[in-house]
């Protein structure tokens, strides 16, 4: 009997198969969920596809698209002596345009990782100091942050404020078809964005566009079924929403989630890394909610933030070059010493890449195209 | 990372949970989901259900997961 494992190999090769059997023409297509591109990586399914398919890694990693001015932003809360920075572990290397939570906390700042927002409203109802909530995400971490903020407000914590740099994934989907510097022929959803807000959320988009959008999952396999979908609609002259991640993304969503976000959160404008300010692209606290807000609290604004003059995320964030393309790739920037967020982050098309050995010129450090 | 193996719960009191996966426990909220259940596999993401999942696929991806090192 063959093992899972092989069984996994078996159905994600002959996918594949059934891929350049389709594909007749070249296409372009992106995903936007970092953990696409995390496993895209890991799983060399660029080597397995025929060279006419290109899967581009999008902005769909959110440490990724939190902008330099909004991670100064963190950097001056951690600064104030009475705050404790409760953040995704994700956030604590990303740099800003002098320094970092890492460097804050050798410096005495106190920045602790947590797994689940929800601990950092105990930590606040535990101790004296001002706990302040690092709210990146997307639609899929809103909700938990949102559990959190009615926990603070039901329990009267009054130590707990959130930095609300949420980003909202349709309103850039839109951004990202009008960058000048990027043709894509069709979009492989993120399966946990979806589970929330559903598949059929995407459907004024594909209408207003034209591509073809299919939600994948995160298994080799479920990655290329959604390639397939997407190549099968293109080769049919398609433009169509399809779910290709069944049993778990419905067509409406998790409503409870979204009542969730939707009590605590509302739309507004917002700058994305790579993309620029997107209308409706973030999220902020409600009135109702506004005593949680850490920018008022404290006084703290947003700037505008500086990049490493060398770094190229917001390049690779568009898909207007792979990470290989970038001129401080392997060199400059390395996971050990990130100039920015793509090479930081787990879900970082960079680390990806880096981890699993893209190296400039060629597909793979060890016995591939170098 | 959304790579999220299923969790099941063992126990529940009002929202908060403790799930289980591979030996090893944590807490997780349920407000997400509708009327959850103790046996229930679901998806947790930063510490919030937010989704049920089929038992038998479920078990499934166990399995995998369990092969793949992964747990």
């Amino acid at each position: 009997m063959k093992s899972a494992q092989e069984e996994l190999i078996a159905r994600t090769r002959k996918l594949a198969e059934e891929v350049a059997g389709v594909a007749a023409e070249a296409c372009t297509l992106m995903e936007v969920c970092g953990t696409h591109a995390h496993q895209y990586a890991r799983y060399g399914l660029g080597e397995l596809l025929p060279e006419r398919v290109t899967l581009l890694s999008g902005p769909g990693c959110p440490v990724c698209v939190t902008t330099a001015g909004e991670i100064d932003a963190t950097l001056e809360l951690a600064r104030i002596p009475e705050v404790t920075i409760a953040t995704f572990g994700d956030m604590v290397r990303v740099p800003g345009s002098e320094s970092s939570l890492a460097h804050e906390r050798a410096r005495d700042a106190d920045v602790r990782v947590i797994v689940s927002p929800i601990d950092a409203v105990e930590m606040a109802e535990c101790g004296e100091r001002e706990v302040v909530l690092l709210g990146v995400g997307f639609e899929t971490t809103m909700p938990s942050v949102a559990v959190a903020l009615r926990e603070a407000r039901d329990r009267d914590v009054g130590n707990f404020t959130v930095f609300c740099a949420h980003k909202r994934l349709l309103p850039a989907l839109d951004a990202l078809m009008a960058a000048p510097d990027v043709q894509l022929d069709g979009l492989l959803a993120p399966g946990h964005v979806s589970t929330i807000i559903g598949w059929a959320a995407y459907r004024e988009f594909v209408a207003r566009h034209h591509v073809p959008c299919v939600v994948g999952g995160f298994e080799p396999d479920e990655i290329l079924r959604g390639v397939l979908a997407l190549v099968r609609q293109l080769a049919e002259g398609r433009a169509e929403v399809e779910n290709a991640y069944p049993g778990t993304v419905s067509e409406d969503g998790n409503p409870r989630a979204l009542a969730l976000i939707d009590e605590v959160f509302e739309p507004c404008d917002a700058s994305w890394r790579g993309l620029g300010m997107i209308p409706e692209g973030g999220m902020r606290l409600r009135e109702e909610y506004a005593q949680f807000d850490a920018l008022k609290r404290f006084g703290v604004e947003v700037g505008e933030g500086a990049e490493h003059p060398a770094c190229q995320c917001a390049e690779v964030l568009r898909g207007a070059i792979r990470p290989v393309e970038c001129r401080a790739f392997s060199n400059a920037c390395t996971p050990a010493n990130p100039l920015g967020p793509c090479m930081v982050s787990s879900e970082g098309a960079c680390a990806a890449a880096f981890r699993y050995g893209e190296r400039p010129g060629g597909m793979s450090e060890s016995g591939g195209k170098q | 990372m959304c790579v999220a193996p299923p969790f099941r719960i063992v126990e529940l009191d009002g929202n908060t949970a403790v799930v289980e996966l591979g030996g090893s426990r944590s807490t997780a909220r349920v407000d997400a989901i509708e009327d959850p259940q103790v046996g229930d596999y679901v998806r947790v993401h930063a510490g919030l259900a937010i989704t049920k999942l089929d038992p038998d696929k479920a078990r499934e991806d166990l399995v995998l997961f369990r092969e793949l090192g992964m747990l």
